[in-house]
């Protein structure tokens, strides 16, 4: 019970100090958006062909909406000496780090649906399986936040989370299938997209809202859940080993 | 100087800290050095040396923020080395530089830390208006805290270190870099603590601070623990030694090498101001300012001194205090410019 005070009292602090600041929410929300319309311009496409965007759009959010912010607060709190002040306190290092990144993943799971409400309003979206679509939006935001987390455990200083969150993001967009098919990509790179969380993420929103995923729904979402657990435990490890030295 | 704290002795108490042979190395350095020593219930133990000598490495591990390489670390009869997180509750930790959350007000932080023990908000927030109350910072409570002055920002780190009224206070540095209104205050406030039953661990190169408040007091040097007794028995074997401090003028670094040439049996020192003479034998001050004077170094006091703590540590030691207050302070302002 104590520990979840702790626990709700990290999170709610987070999300105030950090989640519900105009530039999270600029950087977060309006980049993708802006992003995805200029692409929708530019192709040409009709407002009929939205759905077919959609993936793109909401996985963008995700990703950005989870990792501009955790990557950069942590190194932050870490490099200003007050994340030592959560470590000295009477809570597991697990809880903590859930603690911490919660709010990551609420802020990227509400970032998915602005996206989707747009697009409501603009077209319908009979195709959409909610449900998976849902289960698959929550766990992206989850292995996004983690990858994140595993950025900002790796290094030291605010401007090296920020470039390596971007070394990770952009190739991550370009090599995920959200705007290349997998296929179409050259040999040399084709195995890479399988080591990204995105792509199965991206799949699998494909999947629930036009019914095109590539790999199984079930298998997109165990790879997931395995990208989960593995980010988590080696950010965990990392803190052990570099923070607590 | 009259010290806050009445001579206590640690003889006969509860020891809440037990460390033996405690070692930690960083690559190819060895921070901490098979150290040992007890806390006992109810002392503030003085952790004293100059920088680099290992305080707040001996801190960290103490606090589990740091994993020794070898040696054994009991809080209260919880190993802390097996598991760390044991006796965290039991600690309230107060570092060398305030790392509370500069966008959050006093009031706030203090919430927030407390919430960290898994306190209940009524209690958080009845707990935070009386010890903003009690350090003077009722006025700031709801400004934040990344606008607050260093001795505000210091009497607010303390506060949120002993939110969960902890029975084991650490106190790393507590008035390094601050004006000397604040730092009173502060010692006041451990003074405070202390005789409500507080144990204190206080890491500091103030000598003087140690002196006025420290029952039980280890000099720690490269790593190793060069003495650890009790204040009283450090002090006994400077009772018997005499001491005259001069005071000049003008500054000058020539005055010990003259004295030391004239008088080759007397010890002598640079102090701030001045230089301090010491000898095992009655000291005869006429003579001295003379030399002085002849050598046109002008003599604006000359007055025996009690021997301090400060003596102690140099006999010790070998350190001289000024240069480690200097080293200490240039490092401080290097770490704000």
């Amino acid at each position: 019970m104590k520990s979840w005070i702790a626990f709700w009292n990290i999170l709610a602090k987070d999300v105030r100090s950090y989640y519900l600041k105009p530039p999270n929410i600029s950087w977060g929300l309006l980049f993708p958006l802006v992003w995805i319309t200029m692409f929708f311009i530019r192709s040409g496409l009709g407002m009929d062909k939205l759905p077919d965007l959609l993936p793109g759009l909401v996985a963008l959010s995700i990703l950005f909406g989870t990792t501009s912010v955790l990557s950069v607060t942590v190194t932050f709190e870490k490099k200003g000496r007050s994340f030592e002040r959560l470590l000295l306190a009477p809570i597991p290092l697990g809880l903590l780090m859930l603690a911490k990144t919660s709010g990551a993943i609420l802020f990227g799971t509400i970032n998915a649906f602005v996206p989707i409400l747009v697009a409501m309003l603009l077209t319908d979206l009979p195709t959409v399986n909610w449900h998976i679509l849902i289960s698959a939006i929550v766990l992206l935001a989850i292995s996004s936040t983690f990858l994140g987390l595993f950025i900002a455990v790796s290094v030291k200083e605010v401007f090296e989370a920020q470039t390596f969150s971007n070394f990770f993001r952009f190739p991550m967009i370009f090599l995920c299938g959200l705007f290349f098919p997998v296929a179409s990509l050259p040999i040399f790179l084709r195995p890479l997209p399988y080591v990204l969380p995105l792509t199965y993420g991206a799949d699998i929103l494909r999947g629930s809202m036009t019914g095109t995923n590539i790999i199984p729904l079930g298998l997109n979402f165990l790879v997931l859940a395995g990208f989960c657990a593995v980010l988590f435990y080696i950010s965990l490890r990392n803190i052990n080993r570099k923070w607590i030295t | 100087m009259t010290k806050q704290v009445s001579n206590k002795t640690s003889d006969n108490k509860k020891s809440l800290i037990d460390v033996v042979r405690l070692t930690k190395t960083f690559e190819d350095i060895t921070a901490v050095n098979d150290i040992s020593f007890s806390l006992n219930q109810g002392d503030i133990f003085g952790f004293l040396g100059p920088n680099g000598a290992g305080k707040t490495t001996t801190i960290n591990m103490l606090t589990g923020l740091s994993r020794p390489n070898s040696g054994t670390i009991k809080v209260a009869g919880l190993d802390c080395d097996k598991n760390p997180k044991a006796a965290q509750h039991l600690i309230g930790i107060v570092p060398d530089e305030s790392n509370l959350y500069p966008e959050l007000s006093g009031f706030d932080n203090l919430c927030f830390c407390a919430s960290l023990y898994g306190i209940h908000k009524k209690e958080r927030r009845k707990r935070a208006e009386e010890l903003l109350q009690t350090f003077g910072l009722k006025e700031a409570a709801n400004r934040k805290f990344g606008g607050y002055s260093k001795g505000m920002k210091r009497k607010l780190t303390i506060a949120a270190g002993i939110i969960h009224r902890p029975p084991i206070l650490f106190l790393d540095e507590p008035t390094t870099g601050i004006d000397v209104a604040s730092a009173r205050q502060i010692r006041q406030l451990i003074s405070d603590l202390n005789s409500d039953g507080t144990t204190i661990f206080l890491t500091t190169h103030y000598i003087e601070e140690a002196e006025r408040l420290c029952n039980r007091i280890a000099f720690i040097v490269k790593g190793r623990i060069a003495r650890i007794d009790t204040f009283e028995n450090l002090m006994r074997q400077t009772q018997e030694q005499y001491v005259v401090q001069f005071s000049f003028q003008e500054a000058t670094d020539k005055a010990c090498e003259n004295i030391l040439t004239a008088f080759p049996d007397l010890h002598c020192q640079n102090s701030p101001g001045g230089v301090r003479v010491k000898s095992y034998h009655p000291i005869r001050v006429g003579p001295l300012v003379r030399l002085l004077e002849d050598n046109g170094i002008e003599v604006s006091e000359a007055r025996k001194i009690h021997p301090t703590l400060e003596d102690v540590f140099v006999k010790i030691t070998g350190i001289e205090v000024g240069i480690m207050k200097k080293e200490k302070e240039k490092m401080k302002m290097g770490d704000n410019a």
